[in-house]
């Protein structure tokens, strides 16, 4: 079912619009992703991104007030939606599972 | 605050705006300009300007993109027909100007689907060959000590050899050459066949379907003929001719094979192929043929393996080119690759003279000089749309206004008026190729070369790139009324009909548009009539030159290696031959025969032009001598030819006898050419200075010696005839007894003139067809600016009429505007086409007559009196109105 696998980077953006909560637009996820991750992150892509999220229905959007400082443009801010949280517990917990199969005489090896 | 100062750059948001969702859009926008603001502050305003626009083209993406919804497109549908129907009554209403625009916009686009169709046959040539992209000739580059160099399209055989054996990367090389050219004799049966000797290779390079035969085999072996199917069909009939013998001179060639005929659109044209072991055994003594440097009569085709690096197999050209021109220190040649499709339309190259076959050629310059000029004649009639649909603009405002009352966007009102306009240039299109259908065969015949090069038959894409060109012309012709229309408001345009609307789209704004576009038009046309005019009487004073000998009633036979005596000897027993004589070509029309020539001091050598003529020839052609006389010696062999009459220049050019015709008489020089070198020669006879090359030419120094039976001949006769038909039939009569199988070939002196500068002819008979376009184009134009004016004047015109106005004074109210706007136009047309002339074209005719005031002014004049007759007309018309059933409606 389209929506319940999401990609390595789908997935930042979508940590990014949960921890960012009511101050998570576009600019801000990016900002927010260039300084967290260190990678020099492209507006375009988070734009994109962040529509593909929401045609797949994790994450919703609402136009915020205007302001002086965008010419008069509005943002619109995303929210966190119930199956963009089950997506992302679901993809941790994929994860948590496979390190705990790693027994930790490999760790030592490696 | 400084940073409040900086905007994005508005079209670019604009563009966002136009290609967004508008759903999407706001915050989309809003992304950017806080990216803006940002890098304003950190990287300047000029980085951020130039990132914003780069970006607003990055969020051009698929999930950004607007479709037209479904409603919209069914909208438009519907309102198609809502828009044919309303154009469709407008230009019923309005019979004359739309009969104007049609034909307007139809004249000027037949000449463009004449270019188009051109310019497509043009790149259709070499395209029926299946690896015919992949095929590429080689181009000789040569330069030579003492003589000119240039691009030659032809090569030496050596070239061809040699890229076979040391050039890696090459499926196939094929030698071609040229000047077979011989008289075929199967029985009684005899004709003279052109071709090529060729190799094998030619037939996988090259797809030429071979329909009876072996391709691999047919060129293979010396004295094999492969002949095309006309060729074998004229020479055998229905027989079929593999394996049969043809004689040439007194050799059998076997038929090897027979091949489908060579299709018109083939840069290279033949009859028949020799094997080229042919020529090479022929020549077996001659040590020439195999020469580096013999490149004037060998072309070589290349088909490199497939992704073949093209840049590797150039550095190995270059390679054998610099190795081999080791051998020679008066030539240097430089080997090029010329793509198969850019033979016919590309560069010209240079070949020699005396080959049998012509290739059909066009420099692109030349197209695109005639694109310019077929462009400017179908501006002229964009204009007239332009202008008529302005100036009548306010007959639509109630209707512009209704559409925008009931909901037309301003994008629909344009689209309305770009329909109107596509319609109107649709149903031009239709008559247009009627005119076209017309003028084909003009074309055609234009110049003899002209039928060899195109057909202008109409194919599939033609008809597309037909239909492409007149919606092309339409958008055009109604972008400024689409604008124009979608501009005016609703309110403005249903207050009041008239004036208000008018003024409120800035009506002296639209004045000045209409006005420049009358000058263009005006200017342009007046650039080609006074060219045309120009030209015109600078071709005729060409035809009509002194040349320094008479050229009239003077007919030249051609003998085409017949012995001239018996002929001779029969035409001096005509009455209507007057002089007869014998030389070896005809000079002044571009034909040339030289050598070099040294006086005393043997290491300063000269080309000097030469003919070889009878003792006849000076006088049948009024050569003026100077000093000296005719040859006094009558040498049969050339070995024994001992005297030369040389022009003023040769004593010029060597200074002999300090100039003195007189003294020169007995001076000894010493002469070389292809019939023998260093052979010493005696000045029996000055002649006057006379034209021996083309008029563009300098004149040269020239030598004439005697004619002797080894020479080709052309037999020049002096003809009184008072029936010139019945004479040239008793000629050919004659002719025929001589020389059974070639045709009579007969010409006037004053017309070989005439044809060698056909081109000119066929160059003013362009542009005097395209001022002629040009001229009635914007002629009708004006009448109908005329037309309406005098139409909304008419209360004006009918109350001065009352207050005492006279005609006179009425056609000056009506013609001042339009006199002031022509006299601006041939301000800026006289002088740009005299200098024009005067300091580009005339320069390369150092004995040209200078351009005349009369010449210049007659295509003024020609205008003035076109625009006055219909400007004269119309308000004759208005002004014999009576006024008082003008004036009553009010």
């Amino acid at each position: 079912m389209k929506g319940t696998n999401i990609g390595e980077f789908e997935e930042l953006v979508l940590l990014t619009v949960a921890a960012l909560m009511k101050e998570a637009y576009s600019v801000a996820i990016c900002d927010e992703l260039s300084n967290q991750t260190g990678r020099s992150v492209k507006l375009g892509v988070v734009h994109a991104v962040l529509n593909r999220l929401e045609e797949k229905g994790l994450v919703k959007s609402h136009l915020g007030e205007a302001t002086k400082t965008r010419g008069g443009k509005r943002k619109r801010f995303y929210q966190l939606t119930i199956p963009g949280k089950a997506a992302l517990v679901r993809a941790k917990s994929i994860r948590d599972q496979l390190w705990d199969r790693i027994p930790s005489l490999v760790w030592k090896k490696v | 605050m400084e940073e409040q100062k900086h905007h994005p750059p508005h079209w670019a948001q604009r563009f966002v705006e136009w290609y967004c969702k508008p759903d999407l859009a706001e915050d989309l926008i809003g992304d950017l300009n806080e990216y803006f603001e940002r890098n304003v502050r950190s990287i300047g305003p000029r980085r951020a300007k130039l990132i914003y626009m780069i970006d607003a083209f990055k969020f051009f993406r698929i999930y950004t993109v607007r479709r037209p919804t479904f409603v919209n497109l069914f909208i438009h549908w519907i309102m198609i027909g809502s828009y044919t129907k309303t154009s469709a009554r407008n230009l019923m209403r309005n019979k004359l100007f739309s009969s104007i625009n049609i034909i307007g916009l139809a004249i000027s686009m037949s000449v463009g689907l004449l270019l188009i169709a051109f310019v497509l046959d043009l790149h259709s040539y070499d395209r029926f060959h299946k690896k015919g992209e992949r095929i590429y000739r080689i181009t000789n580059v040569a330069t030579f000590t003492g003589e000119q160099g240039g691009k030659f399209a032809s090569t030496s055989i050596k070239t061809g050899k040699l890229i076979r054996e040391k050039v890696t990367g090459i499926e196939e090389v094929a030698i071609v050459r040229d000047g077979f050219s011989e008289d075929a004799e199967v029985g009684d049966n005899i004709l003279p066949i052109k071709g090529f000797w060729a190799e094998p290779s030619l037939f996988s390079i090259f797809t030429f379907p071979m329909l009876e035969g072996n391709p691999d085999r047919a060129l293979k072996d010396p004295y094999s003929i492969v002949l095309t199917e006309t060729a074998a069909r004229k020479l055998f009939g229905n027989e079929s001719a593999l394996g049969k013998a043809i004689k040439f001179d007194t050799l059998d060639y076997q038929v090897t094979g027979v091949m489908k005929d060579v299709p018109f659109f083939s840069h290279i044209n033949f009859e028949a192929l020799v094997s080229l072991s042919t020529a090479e055994q022929l020549n077996k003594n001659d040590k020439n043929l195999e020469k580096w440097t013999s490149m004037w009569s060998n072309y070589v085709y290349l088909l490199p393996s497939e992704h073949a690096d093209m840049a590797s197999i150039q550095s190995q050209l270059d390679a054998i080119a610099k190795e081999e021109n080791l051998a020679d220190d008066n030539t240097k040649i430089q080997l090029e690759l010329l793509p198969l499709y850019k033979i016919v339309v590309g560069e010209n190259l240079r070949r020699s003279e005396g080959l049998h076959t012509v290739s059909p050629h066009m420099p692109p310059f030349v197209l695109w000089i005639l694109g310019g000029l077929a462009l400017v004649v179908i501006l002229s009639a964009c204009f007239n749309y332009t202008n008529l649909s302005i100036a009548r603009a306010m007959r639509r405002f109630k209707e512009v206004g209704i559409r925008k009352a009931i909901g037309a966007g301003k994008s629909q009102v344009r689209q309305q008026f770009l329909a109107e306009a596509i319609m109107i240039s649709l149903a031009a299109l239709l008559l247009s190729y009627f005119i076209f259908l017309v003028l084909r065969p003009q074309l055609i015949n234009l110049a003899p070369e002209m039928q060899r090069i195109v057909k202008l038959e109409l194919t599939p894409s033609m008809v597309v790139a037909f239909i492409a060109f007149s919606v092309t012309v339409g958008i055009i012709a109604g972008f400024m009324p689409a604008i124009f229309f979608s501009k005016v408001s609703a309110i403005n345009a249903l207050r009041n009909v008239s004036a208000p609307a008018y003024r409120s789209v800035k009506v002296y704004k639209l004045a000045t548009l209409r006005r420049a576009l009358v000058i263009i038009q005006y200017t342009f046309t007046l650039i080609f009539i006074t060219t045309t005019a120009i030209g015109y009487v600078q071709y005729k004073n060409i035809l009509a030159f002194d040349l320094g000998f008479n050229t009239e009633n003077i007919l030249n036979i051609n003998m085409q290696g017949n012995k001239p005596d018996a002929l001779l000897k029969e035409m001096s027993e005509m009455p209507e031959v007057t002089a007869l004589s014998r030389s070896l070509i005809t000079t002044a029309v571009g034909n040339a025969w030289g050598g070099y020539m040294t006086y005393k001091d043997s290491r300063d050598s000269a080309l000097i032009m030469t003919n070889h003529v009878d003792e006849n020839y000076l006088s049948l052609h009024e050569y003026k001598l100077i000093a000296g006389g005719n040859f006094i010696a009558r040498p049969t062999t050339a070995k024994a030819v001992r005297e030369v009459i040389v022009n003023e220049q040769v004593l010029k050019r060597f200074n002999i006898a300090d100039n003195n015709p007189q003294k020169a008489i007995g001076e000894e020089i010493t002469f070389s050419n292809a019939r023998g070198n260093g052979r010493k020669m005696t000045i029996v006879g000055v002649m006057k200075d006379f034209h021996y090359g083309k008029v563009e030419n300098l004149i040269e120094p020239v030598a004439f010696m005697f004619w002797t039976p080894e020479d080709r001949a052309v037999i020049n006769a002096k003809i009184q005839s008072t029936d010139m038909l019945a004479t040239m039939a008793k000629l050919e009569s004659m002719w025929k007894k001589i020389d059974p199988v070639h045709p009579f070939q007969a010409e006037f002196y004053d017309e070989t003139i005439e044809d060698a500068y056909s081109e000119y002819s066929a160059m003013i008979k362009i542009i005097g067809f395209l001022s002629f376009l040009a001229i009635s184009i914007a002629s009708m134009g004006l009448f109908a600016m005329v037309v309406f004016t005098t139409e909304t004047r008419l209360k004006e015109i009918s109350i001065r009429k009352v207050m005492g106005a006279s005609s006179g004074n009425l056609i000056y109210l009506l013609s001042r505007d339009f006199l002031w706007l022509l006299s601006i136009s041939a301000l800026i047309a006289l002088p740009v086409t005299y200098f024009f002339f005067e300091s580009v074209v005339l320069t390369h005719f150092p004995y040209h007559t200078p351009v005349q005031i009369a010449e210049l002014f007659v295509g003024l004049l020609a205008v003035l009196l076109i625009a006055f007759m219909m400007i004269g007309s119309q308000t004759m018309k208005a002004a014999r109105s009576n006024p008082a059933t003008v004036l009553k409606s009010e």
